[in-house]
């Protein structure tokens, strides 16, 4: 199939559309017994004349496992340690470090040093953990937002919120990051939690979100509620350690 | 500029001749699973590079008792690295189908997991997604749907940075996605679709690549038009995936593909193709024709047609929208250069892919079809003679050439004096002599106009023995009739 070569240059011309040659039509064209109209055609997703094409893309899928190395080696370098304070992880690559950095370092709670998987989270976390003013609201308006990125609902109180989590959005009852305070939740709890939870280390425990005691029944009592906030459950060095790599997320006014 | 793309072949120790029959058995088993609607293909993301430093790929299988030690060992071990390396082995064992039925049938087995996938140590995290990822990648059922349990936990690390554990929990849910309708039912309400939306703001072509890919499996599923695709449209992932299939030196291939892909799932179930019209789907679709046509003259790269194949099929099918006739509009397509870049992406699938060409071809078809300014151009730019040369490769194609063909010479007189002389009588003559019942008719079609609108062509035909060729087909049921009104015309004019 030979190409003019001028369509080489065309391509890489002006746009322009051609300026159309007369139109005449005849009334006997595409009279009986003959046919054609010119038309447009369109396929629907499964129609067999995809099938080719389908074939060709399922192969491609299929094929990544020799893609994958084909890709550059991740380069070794001498071992190093996360620089962060207090903190004394080695490594030797620095995808290991990145991911340890982010994990541990990256959303982290500057008044309760608690790391979490997402800003959203960490954000819903200040909200809700450290900011007074929140529970001051939370007594006259739905405060407790569902962590559904995208969901707009919020709710009364944090069980509330457990509740739409597990009913609408059928997250597991035991949701990690929708966990209630350590310390007070009911014994029955206590099981779940001590998977992958059974250890302490300096950078906090887990990443409970929600803040409302497990076994409250009723409302607690307002005071006792402001003041658990106040006193945070585990020790803060008050160095104030930044939040690492923060989305420009709205902060709440008070740590 | 293109940037570089993973090659798409690598040896591994089979003979060229062992590759290409297995290549044959997998592409006969897709094509029946296509004709029973059941395609379904899932990736596997593995390091090679770390596997070899491992020790070589034997995989070993793995027993309840193994099972149950490397987990006690990940998750009460005292030392770090034998944490680590406890995961690391069940990893490399939940590689065999042996070892995953093992483990899914152990009790609490995947709670451990999902355990150390929501520890704070990140490499005891990366290490279980890891496992995770083989198990999602099985073709048996059960041990995909395991793995449900940790889809809530996937989702929520979208959100997070570490772009390496992204792309893991990205391919393991593109998996888990395409395995049942069951997975997908939990996954949208647990707000995939703004997760991934979420996601593809990321600046990182891995994480993207690999949320194409999700993505695709998403929007792949049967119940995607009516369940999926109206939520799709309805989030900001059209207009991030309109730029991410913008032309220009950031363009990656490999991420290209996968989204091309995601915006053909959409717009061949027609649901919303307008919305996509005024998103400029036409216009960036249209310039990136134009750019593959351009790196497809500068680079041998196998795999451009990974991407052109989805390029043509949304555009294709979005001209057919009323949308995309409103005149004058900005987002209509008029540029004849896509025409230009047509014709050398056909010459290219000629020469590498000619399966494609009916597809090339059906493009063509609808740029055609209506447009006066297209036919002209077909002819200003010498097109009509390469076209012809398209006739001799298959049926199909030839079906399709000759309906292009016919395109112009309806538009009338003015058309039909550039398609005469020229190759065209001695091609349709050509096309005649086929047996082809299909090809036959769209022949008698184009002859009934050239005889209408261009005087001396019934002459010609005549002297050149068309009548005999004609003569072939007078009792075919489907033909008859129209060869004796060519006949009549030829004769008596």
């Amino acid at each position: 199939m030979q190409l003019p070569p001028a369509l080489h240059a065309r391509l890489a011309g002006a746009p322009g559309a051609a300026a159309p040659l007369p139109v005449q039509r005849d009334s006997l064209a595409g009279n009986a017994p003959f046919r054609f109209a010119a038309r447009q055609v369109r396929f629907p997703r499964e129609h067999e004349f995809f099938e080719d094409g389908d074939v060709q893309r399922h192969l491609y899928l299929q094929d990544v496992i020799t893609q994958v190395a084909a890709e550059p080696e991740r380069p070794r370098v001498p071992e190093f340690t996360c620089q962060v304070a207090g903190c004394c992880q080695a490594f030797d690559t620095l995808e290991d470090y990145e991911h340890h950095y982010h994990t541990l370092h990256g959303n982290v709670c500057s008044s309760c040093k608690r790391a979490f998987p997402s800003g959203h989270l960490l954000d819903t976390h200040i909200q809700e953990w450290h900011d007074s003013l929140f529970q001051i609201l939370a007594e006259r308006q739905d405060m407790y937002q569902c962590l559904v990125e995208g969901c707009t609902e919020k709710f009364r109180t944090s069980r509330d919120r457990k509740e739409h989590l597990v009913t609408h959005h059928l997250y597991p009852a035991d949701f990690r990051f929708d966990k209630p305070r350590k310390g007070r939740r009911p014994a029955s709890q206590v099981s779940t939690e001590a998977i992958g939870e059974d250890r302490a280390p300096s950078e906090g425990d887990a990443m409970e979100v929600c803040s409302e005691q497990a076994e409250a029944h009723s409302e607690p009592p307002r005071e006792r509620r402001v003041y658990s906030h106040r006193i945070p459950s585990t020790v803060c060095f008050g160095q104030g350690a930044s939040r690492g790599f923060k989305s420009t997320k709205k902060r709440s006014k008070r740590q | 500029m293109w940037s570089g793309r993973r090659g798409l072949l690598r040896s591994s120790g089979c003979g060229v001749e062992e590759l290409r029959c297995r290549r044959r058995e997998r592409e006969a088993a897709l094509r029946k699973a296509r004709r029973e609607q059941q395609l379904v293909s899932k990736r596997l993301l593995r390091d090679e590079a770390t596997e070899e430093a491992e020790g070589g790929c034997v995989v070993v299988i793995l027993g309840e008792a193994e099972i149950q030690e490397f987990l006690r060992l990940a998750q009460r071990g005292t030392e770090e690295k034998e944490r680590e390396r406890a995961l690391v082995s069940l990893r490399r064992g939940l590689q065999h189908p042996e070892t995953q039925q093992t483990f899914i049938r152990l009790e609490g087995s995947i709670r451990t997991l999902v355990g150390l996938l929501t520890s704070n140590q990140a490499l005891l995290q990366l290490e279980a997604a890891r496992c995770l990822h083989e198990l999602s990648h099985s073709e048996q059922s059960a041990v995909a749907e395991a793995c449900l349990p940790a889809t809530s936990y996937l989702l929520t690390y979208l959100s997070g940075h570490s772009s390496d554990f992204i792309e893991l929990c990205l391919y393991t849910l593109g998996n888990l996605i395409v395995e049942s309708e069951a997975v997908r039912r939990q996954l949208l309400p647990q707000g995939i679709v703004p997760a991934l939306a979420a996601c593809i703001q990321s600046p990182h072509l891995t994480v993207l690549e690999a949320l194409g890919y999700a993505l695709s499996q998403l929007l792949q599923a049967k119940e995607a038009p009516g369940k999926i695709i109206p939520l799709v449209l309805g989030s900001t992932l059209p207009q991030h995936i309109l730029q991410l299939l913008q032309p220009g030196p950031k363009l990656n291939l490999g991420v290209a593909v996968e989204f091309a892909w995601c915006l053909h799932y959409i717009i061949c179930s027609q649901v919303n193709n307008a919305l996509l019209i005024t998103q400029g789907a036409l216009t960036t679709l249209g310039l990136l024709l134009l750019d593959l046509a351009a790196a497809v003259q500068r680079t041998e790269d196998a795999g451009l047609e990974l991407l052109v194949c989805p390029v043509v099929r949304c555009l294709s099918n979005l001209l057919t929208e009323a949308a995309a006739e409103t005149v004058g509009g900005p987002m209509q397509l008029r540029d004849e250069r896509v025409l230009a870049a047509l014709f050398i992406l056909l010459q290219f699938f000629l020469h590498k892919q000619p399966s494609l060409l009916p597809e090339g071809l059906w493009l063509l078809n609808n740029l055609t079809a209506n447009s006066p300014s297209f036919c002209t151009s077909l002819i200003s730019l010498d097109l009509i003679e390469p076209l012809l040369h398209l006739l001799s490769v298959s049926n199909v194609v030839s079906v399709l050439v000759l309906t292009v063909l016919c395109n112009v010479a309806e538009k009338g007189p003015a058309y039909c004096q550039h398609l005469w002389p020229g190759l065209l009588l001695p091609t349709l003559l050509d096309t005649l002599a086929l047996s082809d019942t299909e090809v036959v008719g769209q022949s008698l079609e184009l002859l009934q106009l050239l005889f209408l609108y261009q005087p001396g062509a019934a002459q010609a035909f005549l002297q050149q023995s068309g009548l005999q060729a004609l003569q072939r087909h007078e009792e075919v049921a489907q033909l008859q009739d129209r060869v004796h009104a060519l006949q009549q015309t030829a004769l008596h004019g």
